[in-house]
């Protein structure tokens, strides 16, 4: 028994910035100090608050210390573990007080979330099952096998109102209840979706870092309720710490007899395998997602037939996203009831957001559905850095649309973001400034989908392409308003036509930015000007002569000597040499150099 | 593993090392004094003992913490008994066995061990 555990995030955030380093570390200084029995170092998943990694953190106190080095090991050693003194200059800021500081669970960034599918992330070790058994791991599917019928199962999911995670919002227990048919008689496969290819996000990836054992045991739950006995997870084999610790979990759970031939003595078999994917953005879309396990070329195939009656390997087949699956035990068992009393009217429970772009807290939430964003990104996310001000927030990645300021208080859960033009998506949040510009944004979008379309359909293969192609017309200043039509007729075109989701819903950053922000891009046609001074083709770089000291800094900084100027004089910027790479602009003491 | 005891087992087992990592603050803290006096008086068996008590017994809503000099370095090791909304309770002079004593008396029964106390002395 240890008197103290000292928690180091494990996290991909935490990884990459030396956490493992630390880990060694901190083994090292607590043998040394002879502690080794009395202090354990625990690696555990995400935290959530990835913009102050490495995070550690020392129980029994819940010192909560942020952005650690190495360097700092000893110290927290011989201060914390030895004496019992807390580094106070390591305490993440927010928990600072005078005469200590406040358990994290009381500060912004945590004090309105909600965690439901991230509990274990960050708490447990998820290398070691016995501590998932210890948080109650493995009781949900106890319960499942021993007490409920398959019927049962399915009927309490439905009760719940649990609707998929992954983008669309399906109800889960409904697409359960569809794949339920002929049990006994047919082989049937149960899927995970671990692909998360929407550009930013991460909760996919934390969940299964920081909690392997809760997707393992609802694909369990599943495979029981339709009558499947092998399951597939598909992960982006650029995850390779998910990889490592899904590997561990499911040798695990085959040595402790959870996964495996006749669970619990109940006489049900399951079985899950690893199906590493190649990263590409059409193989999270559901049948594209098959055809890759199957061993083929990842390209969707038209619906119907839904995946529920021909699947994978043409047979009845469920596929859930990874955080869909992550809330399935614990609506087990805490019942339908408690998991229907969280979130609105028609979207219950929580939702996980990656917190991305212009924002203070980067990094990962969970929050009860109908939160209003501006909740979101004032309080948790601590708001926008350097003063600057909200300008929209992108949700849905590339298949999703822009929430403009003036829905800053939309209640955020399915309905209403279908509502205004976006929609929930698996949940990257990426939030932008007035620095950003919302065509050159619509054009990024673009470009990310143009490079995924699978090329199998025409309108996605050319109509994208076509697309992106006003799009840059557009930011080069050579758009015509007729461009911006054409842009809207084609987009409606692609969405009507387009074979499967990847295409049918590319052009909604361009539609919803048209919608919230065609004034810009009427700037851009018309004036040819680029109002946040983004798009280089549509903006020079000049020098206040007011303002100007002759420090000479910018000229010694250009690196195609464009500014010229004597010491102690104003400069000048020779606009036909300048390559508008903004080095001067980012680099000036005393703000002498603007753009128009 | 076969059946919902042998899970549960485990669990027992388990949930204490986990229940460990609470971010509450609203239960009984028992500090224990570990600077230098502290230690050289002996401090760091009291402490471990009463963690591993603590833990074993199940004591949830009990933390067991360090902290610096506490000032009265000639009664070390001491032990302060802090409950919300409680007048705190200084032992001094602990023993790990002074210290079950504690466990089982104060915490446990909410029994305070008056003759262990500071203002006995
Ligand atoms: C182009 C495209 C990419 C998708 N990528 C993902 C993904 O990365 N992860 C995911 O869970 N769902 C993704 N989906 C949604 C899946 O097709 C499917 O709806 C989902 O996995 C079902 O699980 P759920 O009901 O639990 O949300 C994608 C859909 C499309 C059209």
């Amino acid at each position: 028994m240890f008197r103290s555990h000292v928690l180091v995030c494990g996290g991909t955030g935490c990884t990459s910035s030396g956490s493992a380093q630390i880990i060694e570390s901190l083994e090292k200084e607590i043998k040394k100090h002879c502690l080794d029995k009395e202090v354990c170092v625990v690696k555990t998943g995400c935290h959530g608050l990835c913009a102050l990694g490495p995070i550690v953190i020392v129980y029994p106190e819940g010192a909560f210390y942020s952005m650690v080095s190495v360097d700092d090991v000893p110290e927290i050693v011989a201060e914390h573990l030895v004496k019992g003194r807390i580094v106070t200059r390591l305490l993440y800021q927010e928990t600072v007080k005078e005469d200590g500081f406040t358990p994290i669970v009381d500060t912004d960034f945590y004090r309105k979330q909600h965690r439901v599918a991230l509990r274990n992330c960050g708490v447990i070790n998820p290398e070691n099952i016995e501590e998932y058994i210890g948080t109650r791991g493995y009781e949900a599917l106890g319960k499942v096998l021993k007490e409920m019928t398959p019927d049962d199962v399915i009927q309490l999911i439905l009760d719940s109102g649990l609707r998929g995670r992954g983008g669309a919002g399906f109800p889960t227990g409904l697409k359960w209840k569809f794949a339920s048919g002929n049990r006994g008689n047919v082989q049937k496969y149960v899927c995970c979706n671990a692909d998360e290819g929407d550009p930013g996000a991460f909760m996919d990836r934390s969940v299964l870092e920081g909690d392997p054992h809760v997707v393992l045991e609802a694909m369990t739950i599943a495979g029981y309720a339709i009558g499947a006995s092998q399951g597939y997870i598909y992960v982006r084999a650029e995850y390779p710490i998910a990889v490592e610790r899904l590997n561990i979990a499911i040798g695990q759970a085959r040595e402790y007899g959870l996964l495996g031939k006749n669970i619990f003595d109940s006489g049900f078999d399951f079985d899950i395998e690893l199906r590493l994917g190649a990263g590409a953005f059409v193989c999270g879309e559901e049948t594209a997602l098959m055809t890759s396990i199957e061993g083929n070329r990842g390209e969707p195939r038209p619906r119907p037939p839904f995946p529920a009656v021909k699947g994978l390997f043409e047979s009845p087949t469920i596929l859930n996203n990874v955080e869909t699956w992550a809330n399935i035990p614990q609506i087990i068992l805490n019942g339908p009831e408690w998991f229907a009393s969280m979130g609105t009217e028609k979207s219950k429970g929580t939702k996980v957001f990656a917190l991305g772009g212009k924002i203070n807290n980067t990094g990962l939430v969970e929050i009860p559905m109908g939160t209003t964003l501006r909740t979101v990104i004032e309080e948790i996310g601590g708001g926008i850095p350097n003063g600057k001000k909200f300008k929209a927030a992108q949700t849905g990645g590339p298949s999703g649309g822009c929430i403009p300021a003036e829905h800053f208080d939309v209640e955020i859960d399915y309905d209403n973001l279908i509502a205004i033009g976006s929609m929930m998506g698996s949940g990257g949040l990426i939030v932008m400034d007035e620095d950003n510009c919302m065509v050159d944004i619509a054009k990024f979008f673009l470009e990310f989908t143009v490079d995924e379309s699978c090329g199998k359909c025409t309108p996605c293969r050319i109509g994208t392409k076509r697309m992106w192609e006003i799009l840059d017309k557009i930011t080069k200043g050579k758009g015509t308003l007729e461009d911006l039509d054409k842009l809207e007729e084609l987009a409606y075109y692609i969405k009507d036509n387009a074979l499967c989701g990847l295409g049918q819903t590319a052009p909604n950053p361009v539609l919803s930015t048209l919608r919230y922000f065609r004034d810009e891009y009427v700037a851009h046609v018309v004036d040819k000007k680029c109002p946040a001074g983004v798009c280089k083709d549509l903006l020079s770089f000049k020098i206040d002569p007011e303002k100007c000291k002759g420090c000479t800094k910018c000229a010694k900084n250009c690196p195609v000597g464009a500014i010229s100027g004597e010491k102690k004089e104003a400069h000048e910027i020779d606009t036909s040499k300048c390559i508008k790479c903004g080095v001067c602009y980012d680099n000036c003491k005393f703000d002498a150099i603007y753009k128009v | 593993m076969k059946s919902l005891e042998e899970l549960k087992a485990i669990r027992e087992k388990m949930q204490g090392q986990v229940g460990f990592r609470d971010e509450g603050d609203d239960g009984i803290r028992v500090v224990v004094g570990m600077a230098t006096c502290g230690i050289a008086a002996g401090a760091r068996p009291v402490l471990t003992t009463l963690s591993d008590k603590v833990q074993e017994k199940g004591l949830d809503k009990v933390k067991v913490v360090q902290t610096g000099c506490i000032g009265l370095c000639k009664y070390e090791p001491i032990v302060e008994v802090i409950e919300p909304g409680k007048e705190k309770v200084t032992y001094v002079h602990m023993t790990p066995d002074k210290a079950i004593e504690i466990i089982d008396k104060h915490l446990v029964r909410g029994q305070v061990v008056s003759e262990y106390t500071l203002d006995m002395k």
